[in-house]
């Protein structure tokens, strides 16, 4: 009964979805206030229906119908509560279901709040939002039914892939589709002005907080899915330039520099076009990202099988909008009033130049992620990895620091370069001095990591710089996210140039008893023993890290999975103050010694430290925001309503 | 800005949707080919793993009959995923030898015992230099190896049951 209703739910609010979108041309095509009166409610109406229909597959999942295919397919009845309820979006169907429920709710919060805004663009956007929506319902209902049933049900479920069963993958795909349907809001909005012309400061204040909130999550999933990469697959590494990772960080990369100019565009009216591009290129780089990953036509070597009808279907929708989009933006962009001018030497300029170095990165990365296919096509099988994406990525990003430590000293409109000198000179001092000290005191370590952490000491004191001399108390939220945000920069390049000038790495075998050296530690394998888990076995290994007077054992484990068969390696990690002993236990060899890799990876955590300061920063300025424009529209509505 | 300018990115946009198009309506298989497929086996001779099983060597391929050469290890879960269908192969009397790459006698015994034992020989390839030599990336691959010791196909990646017939064929037709 439940995967009917959820079937039939679905069916409802794709039709209110096309009925969203057609009110919302008519009405604006015509003028006609009346019809444009509906399209706020059919919204609400298709946000709470599409929220009923992941509910109702989460209650599948949760209840193990196994007469449900998809529940079939991706759970098992012995699975923990909290792996089939998130199993319920670790699959094609069930992802495809969540994205649709973010992107209605986000329609229907669009409906209720945004007022401020003049009302055709609101339609406008909304009937965007309509038609995004309306793809992928289409897309669901044609290819993707998540509520089909299978005769006769099996006796049980065909498990979940083991390596993702891990809480902090449970959450991870959530988070980032926050973050791209929060882009798509951008997108909808973006195209919505493009409509009705009305592109400036209201336009970019009601689009900023949809930005914020998806860049937070973006960061946030990043953030996440770097460190479960490195805890999780036992490599050592915190960023392999797959395309997965790949995918997830265009759009970031993109949100960032949208970010960044949608502020000019709200405080200084300049930059609109630009702004606009960004909000259809970050929508398009979430689209282009999960298409490829989703699509399999990236993952190389002993792909999965993949469905080629979906892969076109999704392929076409992504054509009609993003293709779409870019046509209105070239056909209309002229249309609209050019805003207005800066100095070379002023925030703006700061900015324009954060968002061209942002651009770069993105433009690199893109055609590393896309060259493979573009070889393929001439009949050359090869990848793109790490070195490429290093030697490149590397020193634009050293560029986009001395950019980001010098934006924010810079006054709006016109600045002065010799007062920016000035102020320049202390964190650029800090920066040399740094740079001194380390090439005295390390021998061997690449200029890149060494740059890297003298940059990011001169960005620390950079970016703290608006707080001299101010009112701590009465600073606004957002320029305290905005602090720490950047501060969060400089903590994340220091943690990851530390790892990569000074990491120690030992790979060792090891019989009982035996002891190694690596880092500050001194690592004795003093046992092996099994150890059993609700659905998996595993040998796990005893390894005793003492270090200065102080002990503690760490216990790596080569985990057995039985449904389906699988073997992986739980890493076991020793955070210290100062960085992290990463173990990981290796096969048996045919003489009795283990196999172990060992690494000391000095400051590693601040990667990730740096990573969560990013997204408090940007929480903190979504906070910031909201509450200024609500209190200003409070203001508004009661200056309007004569009661000051 | 130029007005054509502002067409410059549903351009780029194009560019890359009818490169993804083409991508995908290709009959591609997305893996690392060797540059072997087409040419004549490489000289080796593996020496046997098991007590039970003769060795395989360049030789062998030369005899006028097509076989299979699978490159399998015990320690591999795929290549326990494809054994039934090697088991059917096997049973429709094609010839099947088996590469085993960094394995130990026990170990391929229990692998045996536990999933079916499809092999005519077995070599042992314990550096994997016979597999690098073959062009091949990983474990399982299959290769079809015509009479005249030519490689005439290589299957990457666990054979499943729908790539049944495809190697059949291949079979058929280096015949």
């Amino acid at each position: 009964m439940i995967a009917e209703a959820g079937l039939a739910i679905l069916w409802l609010a794709a039709s209110l979805a096309l009925l969203q979108c057609a009110l919302a041309i008519t009405g604006i095509r015509f003028n006609r206030d009346d019809i444009m009166a509906a399209v706020r409610p059919v919204a609400v109406v298709q946000g709470v229906l599409t929220l009923f229909a992941m509910a109702a597959l989460i209650a599948l999942f949760a209840r193990s119908d196994m007469s449900v295919l998809l529940v079939a397919e991706n759970s098992h009845s012995m699975k923990p509560l909290l792996y089939k309820i998130a199993g319920a979006w670790g699959n094609h169907e069930g992802s495809m279901l969540l994205w649709v429920t973010i992107l209605g709710i986000s329609g229907a919060a669009i409906a209720i709040f945004e007022w401020r805004l003049d009302r055709r663009t609101v339609i406008a956007t909304l009937g965007a939002q309509g038609l995004i929506a309306l793809g992928f319902f289409a897309f669901l209902l044609l290819s993707s039914n998540p509520f089909a049933r299978i005769w006769p049900p099996p006796a049980d479920g065909r498990g979940l892939n083991p390596l993702l069963q891990d809480p902090g993958l449970a959450f991870h795909p959530p988070t980032l589709y926050f973050g791209y349907v929060g882009l798509s809001v951008a997108f909808s909005f973006a195209v919505g002005a493009l409509v009705t012309r009305e592109v400036g400061p209201a336009f970019a204040r009601a689009m900023r907080p949809w930005i914020l909130g998806a860049w937070l999550f973006l960061t946030l999933g990043i953030t996440a899915g770097s460190y479960w990469a490195y805890y999780e697959l036992g490599w050592g590494g915190w960023w392999f330039w797959d395309p997965v990772e790949n995918a997830s960080l265009m759009p970031w990369l993109a949100a960032t520099a949208l970010l960044h100019s949608v502020n000019v565009l709200a405080t200084r009216d300049g930059l609109r076009a630009w702004t606009i591009m960004l909000a259809v290129v970050a929508f398009s780089m979430s689209m282009i990202g999960t298409f490829l990953v989703r699509s399999g036509i990236l993952t190389s070597v002993h792909s999965f099988a993949v469905d080629p009808a979906r892969g076109s279907f999704l392929l076409v929708l992504l054509a009609i909008y993003i293709g779409g989009a870019l046509a209105l933006f070239a056909a209309r962009i002229g249309t609209v009033r050019q805003g207005n001018t800066f100095d070379p030497v002023s925030r703006e300029a700061g900015l324009v130049l954060n968002n061209l170095l942002l651009s770069v990165i993105l433009g690199i990365v893109l055609i590393g992620t896309l060259y493979p296919l573009v070889a393929q096509a001439m009949g050359v099988q090869l990848s793109v990895g790490k070195p490429f994406f290093d030697k490149t990525v590397g020193p634009v990003a050293l560029l986009l620091m001395i950019a980001l430590a010098a934006g924010p000293m810079l006054r709006w409109r016109r600045d002065d370069a010799r007062l920016l000198m000035r102020r320049m000179a202390l964190p650029a001092g800090a920066a040399l001095a740094t740079l001194t000290a380390l090439l005295f005191l390390t021998a061997g370590a690449g200029a890149l990591p060494l740059t890297g952490l003298a940059l990011a000491a001169g960005l620390a004191l950079a970016s703290v710089a608006p707080l001299w001399g101010r009112n701590l108390r009465r600073m606004p939220l957002f320029t305290w996210g905005m602090v720490i945000a950047h501060l969060g920069v400089a903590v994340a390049v220091t943690g990851m140039a530390s790892e990569a000038a000074f990491t120690r790495e030992r790979l060792v075998a090891l019989r009982l008893g035996q002891s190694v050296d690596v880092g500050p530690y001194r690592v004795a394998f003093t046992g092996v023993k099994p150890q059993v888990g609700k659905n998996w076995s595993a040998i796990g290994g005893v390894l005793t890290a003492r270090r200065g007077g102080g002990t503690a054992v760490l216990n790596p484990q080569r985990r057995y999975f039985s449904d389906p068969v699988t073997t992986t390696n739980e890493s076991a990690i020793l955070t210290a103050f100062d960085g992290q002993l990463y173990t990981v236990l290796g096969e048996r060899n045919a003489d009795g010694r283990w196999q172990l890799r060992l690494w000391w990876k000095p400051l590693v955590t601040l990667i990730w430290l740096g990573g969560g300061m990013i997204a408090l920063g940007g929480l903190l300025s979504l906070i910031g925001r909201v509450t200024r424009e609500w209190r200003t529209e409070r203001r508004r509505r009661r200056v309007a309503a004569g009661m000051i | 800005m130029r007005h054509w300018l502002l067409w410059a990115p549903l351009l780029v946009f194009a560019g890359i949707v009818a490169l993804v198009a083409m991508e995908m309506h290709q009959p591609s298989d997305r893996t690392v080919f060797s540059h072997m497929v087409g040419r004549d086996l490489p000289r080796f001779d593996l020496a046997p793993l098991l007590d039970d099983k003769p060795g395989i060597n360049a030789a062998l391929y030369r005899r006028g009959k097509p076989r299979l050469v699978n490159i399998f290890a015990s320690w591999c879960v795929p290549c326990a995923a494809e054994a039934p269908q090697l088991a059917d192969l096997a049973a429709r009397g094609v010839p099947i030898d088996a590469v085993a790459v960094r394995d130990t006698p026990g170990d391929v015994r229990t692998f045996l015992n536990r999933w079916g034992d499809p092999y005519a020989r077995l070599g042992s390839d314990p550096k994997g230099r016979v597999q690098l030599a073959l062009g091949s990336s990983g474990v399982p691959e299959t290769f079809v190896i015509d009479g005249q010791g030519k490689i005439v196909e290589q299957h990457v990646g666990p054979i499943r049951e729908e790539d049944i017939p495809g190697i059949l064929k291949a079979l058929e037709d280096a015949r």
